[in-house]
């Protein structure tokens, strides 16, 4: 139908057959991710790969390489160190100093891909004298993304992304004084890696593992349908401490009254919210 | 002037109203936005470039000039009929088969974030001929690809006379892929969306 685009289409029953395959072959349920988005990422797939679509299901039950870089496709790893600064200036703001008083803070990042989140939130407690005493889990559904997160290295190409988030946010001096510069890459210090451990969790089979002080998951909702979005909610919910701290992605509110009523918004703009009730 | 038969009854069989733009394209998408009336039964879409970190006044700027209610879109917003929708800067706007938004953070596509052809191409899938799309005047090639997939699905897919353009690349770009149905001056385009 589309000759300039031989290997980009792909239809709804085609992309529910392909969630069933991969849900029966390797145990990832892509079933209540948005249709949209995920139809993109396949065309991208066939593109990128000159593949039919039948090509597509062959590969992805018969090649383990091709099924890590469709899960890499499939689950956005696009991220920032500070991205979005003023949810960290608002973080600052309006919950370290109540997370202060806590003994011991626990802070999850879920779906951290790389670990920019993860080094920016240890920085910004570093910088607020909470480091010591805070530990950040950085979880997400690919180990191959973890791998990443856990060496900290980034190319100081996207270094000079962050520092201009940085500069926004308000912390003291330039992002560089967080890192070592080694020819063409930024290496985090490494006390930004005590305290920190990346593990495995996936958001939609996993359940509670442990209980936090705060919670951060920004932009992972948008890939979820909304049924499964309040499914999760439940989680996090589950895992929070009396009082602790949601944040979701600026463009992410809380929608259903039924969470609505369980959580008190600390930050309208930036999805800031706090638990309350038991 | 007047708007040939095919054009009005392709604008009143649409649903949507898309409008992509990039460099040069804020001044006509402007003049769209106090064009529209509250009557207007469609819902409007805008994705026009912008860049990350500008807290722009874009918005206020709109909504203090518009009639009609005008949203920066969060993600699973519900598509509503005389609403003004604006891609927010640095995410993808996707639609869902449920007339609702989603959003998207993966990579810029020539180098925009959010891309018309994302969108574009996503509306083409849920509305097919129901839309009507207007590409403006910008500096690079996004939205041509989209606007295709429009065409494609029989929607009214108008170019803005490349003439008229402050940057003329963006809907020369459109016209040379063969997605535009129809070539229109401003004039003409701001007639149309006074009917």
């Amino acid at each position: 139908m589309d000759d300039a685009n031989p290997y980009g289409n792909i239809t709804t029953p085609q992309l529910l057959e392909l969630i069933d395959l991969v849900k029966r072959v390797h145990g990832f349920d892509f079933s209540q991710y948005t249709k949209a988005s995920l139809k993109r990422r396949l065309a991208r797939i066939m593109q990128f790969k000159k593949l039919s679509f039948y090509d597509l299901k062959h590969v992805l039950v018969n090649d383990q390489q091709i099924f890590q870089d469709f899960l890499e496709e499939i689950t956005v790893n696009v991220t920032e160190m500070f991205r979005d600064p003023s949810f960290y200036k608002s973080l600052n703001n309006h919950v370290l100093p109540y997370l202060s008083s806590y003994q011991h803070i626990k802070i999850w990042s879920a779906g951290c891909s790389s670990g920019e989140e993860v080094y920016s939130l240890a920085i910004l407690l570093k910088e607020a004298n909470l480091r010591q005493k805070s530990f950040i889990y950085g979880t997400d559904i690919n180990t191959e993304v973890l791998k990443e997160a856990r060496m900290g290295i980034y190319s100081l190409r996207k270094i000079k992304t962050y520092a201009e988030n940085y500069s926004f946010t308000g912390l003291p001096g330039t992002i560089t004084d967080h890192f070592t510069i080694m020819y063409d890459a930024a290496s985090i210090h490494s006390e930004y890696k005590q305290n920190t451990l990346f593990s495995v969790h996936n958001l939609i089979s996993d359940t509670v593992f442990n209980e936090f002080q705060l919670i951060s998951c920004r932009n992972v909702f948008i890939y979820f349908e909304s049924e499964l979005q309040e499914r999760i909610l439940e989680l996090f919910y589950k895992s929070l401490c009396p009082l602790g701290f949601l944040c979701l992605g600026s463009k992410e509110a809380i929608r259903s009254d039924f969470f609505r009523k369980r959580f008190k918004v600390i930050d309208q703009k930036e999805n800031i919210y706090q638990k309350i009730g038991t | 002037m007047a708007l040939n038969k095919d054009i009005v009854q392709r604008w009143h069989n649409s649903q949507v109203v898309l409008i992509g733009g990039s460099a040069g394209s804020f001044k006509p998408i402007f003049r769209a936005v106090k064009n529209f009336t509250d009557s207007l039964n469609k819902s409007v879409i805008i994705v026009i470039h912008r860049k990350k970190n500008f807290f722009s006044e874009i918005e206020k700027l709109f909504a203090e000039n518009s009639r009609m209610l005008l949203k920066e879109i969060s993600d699973k917003d519900v598509i509503r009929n005389n609403t003004v929708y604006i891609a927010p800067a640095n995410y993808h706007v996707l639609i869902e088969s449920e007339k609702v938004f989603s959003l998207d953070v993966s990579d810029a596509v020539w180098y925009s974030k959010p891309s018309i052809d994302v969108t574009f191409e996503s509306a083409a899938d849920v509305y097919g001929s129901q839309c009507t799309a207007i590409l403006l005047s910008g500096a690079n090639q996004d939205g041509a690809e989209g606007l295709l997939k429009l065409k494609t699905a029989g929607a009214l897919t108008i170019v803005q006379d490349p003439d008229e353009a402050d940057m003329a690349e963006m809907p020369l770009s459109a016209i040379h892929l063969g997605a535009a149905r129809y070539i229109l001056s401003n004039d003409e385009i701001f007639e149309l969306l006074k009917i």
